[in-house]
């Protein structure tokens, strides 16, 4: 089985169980899956394709909600408009921080996203259109092209469920494209790439970009979905969340992303009675994927089913033809 | 044929089965900060007090099943919302009750409003609960920033504090708190000279201290909350504000913070509270049972007005006979007056707030105090007609205006 | 007397002052930060929770041994520093082999672990820490308390013993070489890995001094790192990360930045030094003191 058709018998099941899922559990707990998850698959574009790890992304996510939020119930837009507008700043905001990141690399690059992130931070709990400390509350839902009603919280979900499905095919598009190939040589050794000519600064311009306005997207419909926007959203915790999903989730995989965000809202979601030990059993699986579980868990077992079908191509190998022992030649 | 008296006394056994067999069922969601910047003044202790509330009601003997659950939002509007609508869409809760951190109660005030259920606020301190964005599904217990400005405001004017400078935090909740400061303050004949931002939160409070210095204000007043008051305290004693002779006021102060200053610092802080565990020897008894739960800590206000918040929705829901309809439970809370052992007497007013006397505290030195937690000398009773805002000004729009 | 922009010169100095003592901390810590990643390549996130750290030693060495303040200077650097030794045995030396961004992704679980520990035990109220040096001086512009003076002093001496230590002693020598070819020093028979244990135990150990530093003027609260850390990450890019001169002068003079920042605009003190990072990155990427790639 190759891995293109693993790929695609995956996502045929996953399709399958996001239609039928919001009979057996509560839609909005899946549609707040549903949007981060697309967050993890935005931020796992930059981070496990293009090998730049962000530590502000919360900026585009956080900043999208906010735009989206306002747009939505101040300018009274209808939703998909305002989720597109919202979508639309993120991008803008990705171009302006990624000319000013781009410009160092590695380490220096995370550090440089985390600082202007904090200023967004700072701006976002000072201007009055975000309502600083409260928010931005009763953001309407609206009617979907003027006329599905998104209050009905299933309506909604097969809506958020498109948007996710449509982010997801568009990342997946792009990881494989001449342009993703190229972003893997650039990932890999980009002194090389320098040399055979491509201009790197701009292709790793434009996936952060991407990751922005993806990032964005999941924002401004969380922000839809929730009907609020609030500064948690922008906090730096919120990017180290998204670093966590992908982690945890698998780094440079299709679906790790899906998995990690499945894995720590439900995480949160049910240990929310336990407080303080959210946090730290968080830390600690952080810790402990760091050390021990790099691959994230669709990494180890894309890894494991390798193995075995090594194994078993080996024995298939061995049936077929028995190496017989023959006694070394005397030169 | 059966005799009448038979069939009488039939019927009314039938009866009465009928209506103890009908037992009221209600669920109660705490939703608290368990980890976060409130988690000690309201968190495990605010379940606590709610189950204290249910044990004391009496709901067994009563006919009613009551059920406390409780969730930390981890002052997240986000986690609280969804927390709140799985509570009201899968599990069956009709009534959420604490809720510090106001961003998260504005969004928990909007979704009681839209599922019908019943919000028993205790923790949050935005007034535009019973102002602007008032419901009728909502009540505002404990207090909020009007009446703390008020009461502060008022009573340090009173008695010969009337040149202000204001530490404020650069957010809607600092600007607001020293908004309402401020209409108090000259209303009763004092005046402001001026006023400093800082970011939110702060790090580093030495230079505003100095500018509240420079100003010469003989009250500098902090309208800011939690680890920023902590801050901005320790700060001006390290640069002898007090002792050279100015005054610090508190507009927003929890007994756990005092606890966190510590006395040295702390002593003279003159605020506002609702409720101090020793006023008196019910306050006492309470304390002293949570004090063995809680590992030597005493109660806040916020603590006990979750217990008197939960007792009264009890009795209103007796009342109506159910708890489904949040509004009407809600409505029958307006209609009784209160009543219970850590907030006496009082009443719950048409857009929802919760009139009670408020008291004018001073922290003790560290002389006077006799113990950890004996921090406060009861200065003032602020009485309850004039401890809240009026009802003409909250803006409230289902409050009959002819008033 | 002439104001500059409505503030009197007293005021100015006064605020100067003030904001050098934030700038000592500000070098100490990214101090600490330039230390570890100079020679580690690791940029330690937890930077922030040893500080804290620092601080609640500092409280509970007071609280439970009644060790005095002058006692936990000494002792808290220590006891943090050797957590820092434990931390870097067990978990980061396994990462150095791998993509630098590993061990930052482990300081970031480390920091949400301690933090949610110390915030699981202590609250987050924080706890009172009496002021050691009470009192203070009437400088004519100001009235300075003892404490911060003390804290400028002793930022001082700390920086410049490490700088020396760093910069102009043999040992120093040994770890700047380690840091472009640890495989020659090794085989000059100087044991890396222990140097490099202790290097990371040095830098951790700074800043639980910077956390006792603190405790008499910050409350001590399992939220103090957060605050502090993400500004002096700052610090450090735009002084140049790795350039240990770079880190100490950067420190001191954007707490004076800060400091004229509050006077003449305070809304925008905390988002100042974000400002400046993002214009240096433009301008100068490698950073005030930084090596040009």
């Amino acid at each position: 089985m190759t891995a293109q058709n693993r790929t695609l018998i995956a996502f045929i099941a996953f399709i399958v169980i996001a239609l039928v899922a919001p009979f057996f559990l509560y839609p909005v707990y899946l549609m707040k899956i549903l949007c981060f998850a697309l967050f993890a698959c935005a931020f796992n574009l930059l981070l496990g394709y293009g090998g730049l790890l962000s530590f502000g992304h919360a900026m585009f996510f956080g900043g999208a909600s906010y735009f989206t939020g306002h747009i939505a119930k101040v300018w009274g837009w209808s939703p998909e408009l305002a989720i597109l507008a919202g979508t639309a700043c993120a991008a803008l905001l990705g171009l302006v921080a990624g000319f000013i990141a781009i410009r160092r690399a590695g380490i220096y690059f995370a550090m440089v996203t985390l600082a202007l992130a904090q200023m967004f931070f700072f701006f976002a709990l000072q201007a009055p259109f975000t309502g600083g400390e409260d928010g931005i509350q009763a953001i309407p839902r609206g009617h979907l092209f003027g006329f599905i009603d998104l209050y009905n919280d299933m309506a909604l979900y097969y809506f958020v469920l498109a948007v996710f499905v449509f982010g997801f095919l568009f990342i997946y598009r792009v990881i494989h494209s001449p342009f993703g190939q190229v972003l893997k040589a650039i990932r890999e050794n980009e002194p090389r790439a320098i040399s055979l000519g491509y201009k790197t600064d701009n292709y790793k311009l434009i996936t952060f970009v991407i990751s922005a306005t993806f990032a964005g997207l999941a924002g401004g419909t969380k922000a839809i979905v929730f009907q609020i926007s609030s500064l948690t959203d922008v906090m730096w915790q919120m990017s180290g969340e998204v670093v966590l999903m992908t982690l945890v989730g698998g780094m440079g995989t299709i679906f790790g992303p899906i998995v990690g965000a499945l894995v720590i809202v439900t995480m949160q979601n049910y240990l929310a009675a336990f407080g303080e030990w959210v946090l730290i059993i968080q830390g600690v699986v952080f810790v402990i994927v760091v050390l021990a579980f790099r691959k994230g868990i669709v990494g180890e077992f894309t890894a494991w089913l390798e193995r075995r079908e090594q194994r078993k191509r080996i024995a298939q190998e061995e049936a077929a033809a028995p190496r017989v022992a023959t006694k070394p030649e005397h030169a | 044929m059966v005799s009448r008296k038979l069939l009488y006394g039939l019927s009314a056994i039938a009866l009465m089965s009928a209506t103890s067999a009908h037992a009221i069922d209600v669920k109660i969601g705490v939703l608290t900060d368990m980890s976060g910047l409130y988690a000690d003044l309201s968190g495990q202790g605010s379940v606590w007090a709610a189950e204290q509330a249910v044990a004391d009601f009496g709901a067994e003997e009563k006919g009613m099943n009551v059920e406390i659950v409780s969730a930390d939002h981890q002052n997240r509007p986000d986690v609280g919302s969804t927390v709140v609508r799985q509570w009201f869409d899968e599990d069956d809760v009709d009534a959420v009750a604490d809720v510090p951190t106001s961003s998260v109660a504005l969004a928990v005030n909007e979704l009681t409003r839209d599922r019908n259920k019943a919000f028993l606020v205790s923790g949050a301190a935005t007034a535009a609960l019973t102002g602007a964005q008032c419901s009728p599904n909502t009540v505002h217990w404990t207090y909020d920033t009007w009446s703390l400005a008020n009461g502060t405001g008022r009573a340090i004017v009173e008695t010969g504090g009337d040149t202000w400078f204001f530490l404020t935090a650069d957010y809607a909740f600092g600007h607001a708190l020293e908004a309402d400061t401020t209409a108090v303050v000259e209303e009763f004949g004092g005046e402001v000279l001026g006023s400093v931002s800082h970011p939110f939160p702060g790090t580093d409070f030495s230079s505003f201290i100095l500018q509240a210095q420079g100003s010469g204000a003989q009250i500098i007043g902090l309208a800011n909350a939690g680890g920023d008051t902590v801050n901005a305290v320790n700060t001006a004693a390290e640069f002898g504000i007090v002792q050279a002779g100015q005054n610090l006021a508190a507009l927003l102060m929890f007994i756990t913070d005092v606890h966190a200053i510590g006395l040295q610092n702390s002593q003279g802080l003159i605020f506002t509270e609702a409720w101090y565990w020793d006023q008196n020897d019910a306050n006492r008894e309470f304390a002293a049972e949570f004090e063995t739960v809680f590992g030597g800590n005493k109660p806040t206000m916020v603590q006990a007005g979750v217990y008197s918040s939960v007792i009264h929705y009890l009795k209103a829901v007796e009342q109506v006979g159910s708890a489904e309809d949040g509004a009407a439970v809600v409505a029958a809370m307006k209609e009784i007056p209160t009543e219970d052992k850590l907030f006496g007497e009082g009443m719950v007013r048409e857009d929802g707030r919760k009139i009670h006397d408020m008291y004018l505290f001073e922290v003790k030195s560290p002389e006077e105090s006799t113990g950890p937690w004996d921090y406060y000398t009861q200065r003032a009773v602020i009485p309850a007609d004039g401890a809240f805002r009026p009802l003409e000004e909250g803006g409230c729009e289902f409050v009959a205006s002819a008033n | 007397m002439f104001e500059l922009l409505g503030i009197p010169p007293q005021a100015l100095y006064a605020q100067l002052m003030l904001g050098l003592v934030n700038g000592a901390f500000y070098a100490v810590l990214s101090l600490g930060l330039a230390v570890i990643f100079g020679l580690l390549n690791v940029i330690n996130f937890t930077h922030g929770a040893q500080y804290m750290m620092g601080a609640f030693a500092g409280y509970i060495l007071l609280t439970y041994f009644g060790v005095p303040y002058w006692g936990a200077l000494v002792l808290a650097p220590i006891i943090v520093g050797a957590v820092g030794i434990v931390i870097e045995r067990t978990m980061l030396r396994h990462l150095y082999h791998l993509d630098h961004l590993y061990g930052l992704l482990l300081t970031f679980g480390l920091v949400l672990v301690i933090e949610g520990l110390f915030r699981q035990q202590y609250g987050v109220s924080g706890r009172p820490f009496p002021n050691p040096l009470p009192g203070g001086q009437n400088l004519g512009f100001m009235f300075l308390p003892n404490y911060r003076l003390w804290v400028i002093v002793a930022s001082v001496v700390v920086c410049f013993a490490t700088w020396y230590l760093i910069e102009q002693t043999r040992l120093g020598s040994y770890l700047r070489a380690a840091v472009e070819r640890p495989d020659l020093v090794q085989a000059f028979g100087i044991n890396v890995p222990v140097m490099v244990t202790l290097t990371y135990g040095f830098g951790v150990a700074l800043a639980g001094f910077a956390g006792v530093l603190a405790a008499p003027i910050q409350v001590v609260s399992p939220m103090m790192g957060m605050n502090i850390i993400i500004v002096v990450f700052a610090v450090v890019v735009i002084g140049g990360m790795g350039s240990i001169l770079g880190a100490i002068i950067t420190g001191y003079f954007l707490g004076l930045v800060e400091g004229l920042t509050r006077v003449f605009y305070p809304e925008a003190s905390s988002t100042v030094i974000f400002v400046i990072m993002a214009i240096v990155l433009l301008i100068r990427p490698q950073g005030l003191f930084g090596k040009a790639k």
